[in-house]
């Protein structure tokens, strides 16, 4: 019955969705307010539709009802309550269901926050919104019904996979979708402007907090993932440039030049057309994500034989998505106008570089991400495209973009002077110099990258020093203490984010640079040294889990005869789908991580084994968190808080950054 | 600068970035791209020469042997027509099994035995490697009326 109850739901979601999809366009396109009065209530109804439908796959997943085929498939009753939640999206149905989802908390948050913008941008954003919402739910309810009935029913479900059976699995699709989604609301805003013919700066300062929380969500969802790889794999490995991988890199980069070209279409009105361009950009970029790897494509192409209606409704929907948009932006975006002009030297300039890099590093990365896919679906032979294409591709394109960001929010808008902006940083250029030229040596190994990423590395950090130097000259009265609040928090939030990259950039190099990986056979009570540490086998034991059966191995590691940590791998068989699992074993610390996973058991009791040695590799997603917290903290600026709730008084700080 | 020299400027940097992107694209599929043989087509001699390359199929039943050193591995891949020697030094995958589908990227030494620098295994137990399975497929399709008797164990 409670299945019944969800489906239901989505039925009456996917009513109201055609409701809230096309009235309130209508309406603001002939002014009718009663029309555009719908889109609030319609989208809120909604969300308490598909809120109703998710409860109830819950309910399934919790009360363990294999009735339902998608719990009986992902699902098994040893399988403990949290996994059998977050088992709600382990495949293909349920994340479609998170997916729209989500989109419905957008649409209530953009119900709540949006009173002070006009009625006929609200219900455009609203209807573009719904509209999205119409796809996904026609989508579940004709191909892929998480609710469809098993009958008769199954006596035990099938288990879900045991690499999906981790922390990482609870909190990593909701925050990546969190992001997917929430590029829907700037999406959602570019095409209203685009309807509306009216793309101003009050727009873009609208659309920033969205995009920019959607971005900060991305951004931790993509860590939280590399972190899940790099522990649960066991393979010590955080980034594989895998199709899965690049699937939710390409919106974040695209995200990422949306954030910036957002910026120049605020302060300075320009760019605007590019802005909107972006924004649909990033959106399809998502969409493409979550079909890509949702649905089998990227495992195979031959996926879609197999359902070829499902291959058809996607190809279907992008196309409508995309081409819709693109279609709509062509016929529209003259009239929105480019915005003003600036010289190629100037803030503007620099921003419009970074954008140029971002987006060209996003079409490297999807070229590389669908040629092996197109060159299978027309039968040209089967090829893949590793890591070394991403690297020798990708690291060249942003290297200019990371030297930018030092250089950008230094550059006043409009134009600037290159002699003046080369005497202000030239310090930096020199402490940058020294570092990247110097640390190395120290650190007893020199290689053109370890410099290339310590010279940027530093060159960001200093570069915002620098910067926060000049800003505070223009702060007047107070102590120092006093004058650095009184900068504004979306400045900060810049620096710390910018801050965020430099921090990852030196985990990058130092794992890159530095890291020792060895495997080795390993007898009871045998040693081995990686990166200074000694590692002993104690040998293994057996375990119990809830699901499983394992393994553990003890491992004592010492360093110069002090004992650092006690590890304890395990190797996992899984009991309902008899699955082997490593289970790596990692001593996490601030500058290095210590990782063995066990391999195969061999003669005597021994093992072979893999011992890693990882310096700085936190700094790689502690970067990540930063980059997130920086955007937090400029959504939480005062310029975005609806007028209502903004104090009256403008600080003197505000006035001068705005002008600079 | 006039807006007409302003706007070439900036054609002429987007064009550049977009020139040196393709230059960097063309170079790295040119070293880069790992193309896939099935043990037929490796047995035929169409894999290239001192280049990195994939080969798929069944971990042959019986073949897996470890050196004494405990790491490296010796086992044959095939397509149920032809078999490929295989060895490789470090850790197999979880999944990797015997009679199970495996794929290997490396290359070929002189003396046709195939180095591999990595063995991906397939992602869980109802699923092939598609790789494998259509090295499978390709095999049966080529050796159907030949004969079915062609794995031999030496």
């Amino acid at each position: 019955m409670i299945p019944e109850i969800g489906h239901f739901a989505l039925i009456l979601a996917l009513c109201v969705a055609l409701v809230q999809g096309t009235l309130p366009i209508y309406g603001a396109a002939v002014g009718n307010s009663r029309l555009m009065a719908l889109a609030s209530p319609a989208a809120r109804c909604q969300f308490f539709l598909v809120l109703t439908a998710f409860g109830c796959l819950a309910y399934a997943f919790a009360s363990k009802d294999f009735s339902v085929l998608y719990v009986a498939a992902t699902s098994n009753s040893q399988l403990p309550l949290h996994y059998r939640l977050a088992a709600i999206w382990g495949a293909h149905e349920g994340s479609l269901l998170l997916w729209t989802f989500i989109l419905t908390i957008w649409m209530f948050a953009v119900t709540l926050f949006s009173s002070h913008l006009p009625e006929a941008m609200r219900s455009r954003i609203l209807g573009v919104m719904g509209l999205v919402s119409v796809g996904f739910l026609l989508f579940m309810l004709s191909v892929s019904n998480p609710f469809e009935r098993l009958i008769p029913a199954a006596v035990e479900g099938r288990d879900l996979n045991p690499l999906l059976q981790d922390p990482g699995m609870v909190l990593h699709p909701p925050m990546l979708y969190m992001g997917y989604v929430g590029f829907s609301v700037a999406f959602a805003f570019a095409l209203a402007a685009l309807l509306g013919g009216n793309l101003d700066a009050a727009w873009a300062r609208w659309s920033r907090p969205w995009t920019t929380v959607a971005w900060c969500f991305l951004t931790i969802g993509i860590a939280l993932g590399s972190g899940w790889a790099y522990y649960e794999l066991g393979w010590g490995g955080w980034w594989f440039w895998d199709p899965v991988e690049n699937a939710s890199f390409m919106p974040w980069l695209a995200g990422t030049a949306l954030v910036h070209s957002l910026a120049v279409t605020d302060k300075r009105g320009g760019f605007k057309v590019w802005t909107v361009l972006l924004a649909i950009m990033a959106f399809s970029l998502s969409l493409l994500g979550t079909f890509l790897v949702r649905s089998g494509v990227l495992t195979s192409v031959h996926a879609f034989a197999t359902d070829p209606k499902r291959g058809l409704f996607i190809l279907s929907f992008l196309a409508v998505v995309i081409g819709g948009s693109l279609l709509l932006y062509a016929w529209r975006a003259p009239r929105v106008g480019l915005g003003g002009g600036f010289a190629p030297v100037s803030r503007e300039g620099f921003l419009l570089a970074n954008n140029v890099l971002l987006v060209v590093a996003t079409g490297a990365v999807l070229l590389g991400t669908l040629y092996p896919l197109f060159l299978d679906a027309l039968d040209l032979g089967k090829i893949s495209v590793g890591p070394p294409y991403f690297d020798s591709v990708f690291v060249p394109l942003i290297t200019p973009a990371l030297f930018l960001m030092g250089v950008g929010p230094l550059a006043q808008w409009k134009k600037a002077e290159i002699p003046d902006l080369a005497k202000r940083v030239r310090w930096a250029a020199g402490v940058s110099m020294l570092t990247a030229l110097g640390l190395p040596i120290v650190l007893g190994e020199w290689t053109p990258l370890l410099s290339l990423g310590f010279l940027l590395a530093c060159w960001i950090v200093v570069t915002a020093v620098v910067s926060v130097r000049e800003q505070l000259a223009h702060v007047v009265g107070g102590g120092i203490g006093t004058r650095l609040a009184r900068l504004p928090r979306a400045y900060w939030g810049m620096l710390l984010a910018h801050c965020g990259i430099a921090v990852f950039v030196v985990g990058v190099t130092m794992v890159k640079g530095f890291e020792t990986e060895q495997d080795v056979r390993m007898g009871m009570g045998d040693v081995a040294t990686v990166g200074g540490y000694t590692f002993r086998f104690d040998g293994v034991q057996n375990v119990r889990g809830p699901n499983y059966t394992a393994v553990r191995g003890t491992f004592h590691v010492s360093r110069d005869g002090r004992e650092t940590a006690l590890l304890y791998p395990e190797k996992r068989r899984y009991t309902a789908q008899n699955q082997v699992m490593t289970e790596a074993a990692i001593d996490s610390g601030v500058v290095r991580d210590l990782y063995v996973s066990l391999g195969e058991p061999l003669e005597d009791g021994a093992w072979s084994v893999r011992l890693y040695h990882k310096p700085f590799v936190n700094w790689i997603w502690g970067g990540c968190l930063i980059m997130a917290l920086g955007g937090a903290l400029a959504v939480s600026d005062r310029r975005y808080r609806p007028a209502w709730r903004r104090e009256p008084q403008v600080v003197p700080a505000n006035a001068q950054l705005a002008g600079r | 600068m006039t807006p007409r020299q302003k706007r070439f400027a900036f054609v002429g940097l987007g064009l550049l970035v977009l020139g040196v992107a393709t230059a960097l694209v063309l170079n790295a599929f040119q070293s880069n791209l790992v193309f896939f043989f099935t043990p037929t087509q490796v047995a035929n001699g169409e894999v290239p020469k001192g280049r990195s390359f994939r080969i798929g199929g069944m971990v042959e039943d019986g073949s897996l042997r470890r050196e004494a050193d405990g790491l490296t591995v010796r086992f044959v891949v095939t397509d149920t027509a032809k078999r490929v020697p295989v060895v490789y030094k470090g850790i197999l995958p979880d999944l990797f099994k015997e009679g199970k589908g495996a794929v290997a990227q490396g290359q070929l030494d002189a003396d046709g035995t195939f180095v591999a620098s990595e063995v991906l295994a397939k992602h869980d137990e109802n699923y092939m490697p598609p790789e494998a399975a259509e090295a499978l497929a390709k095999a049966k399709a080529a050796g159907a009326q030949s004969s079915n008797t062609l794995i031999v164990q030496p």
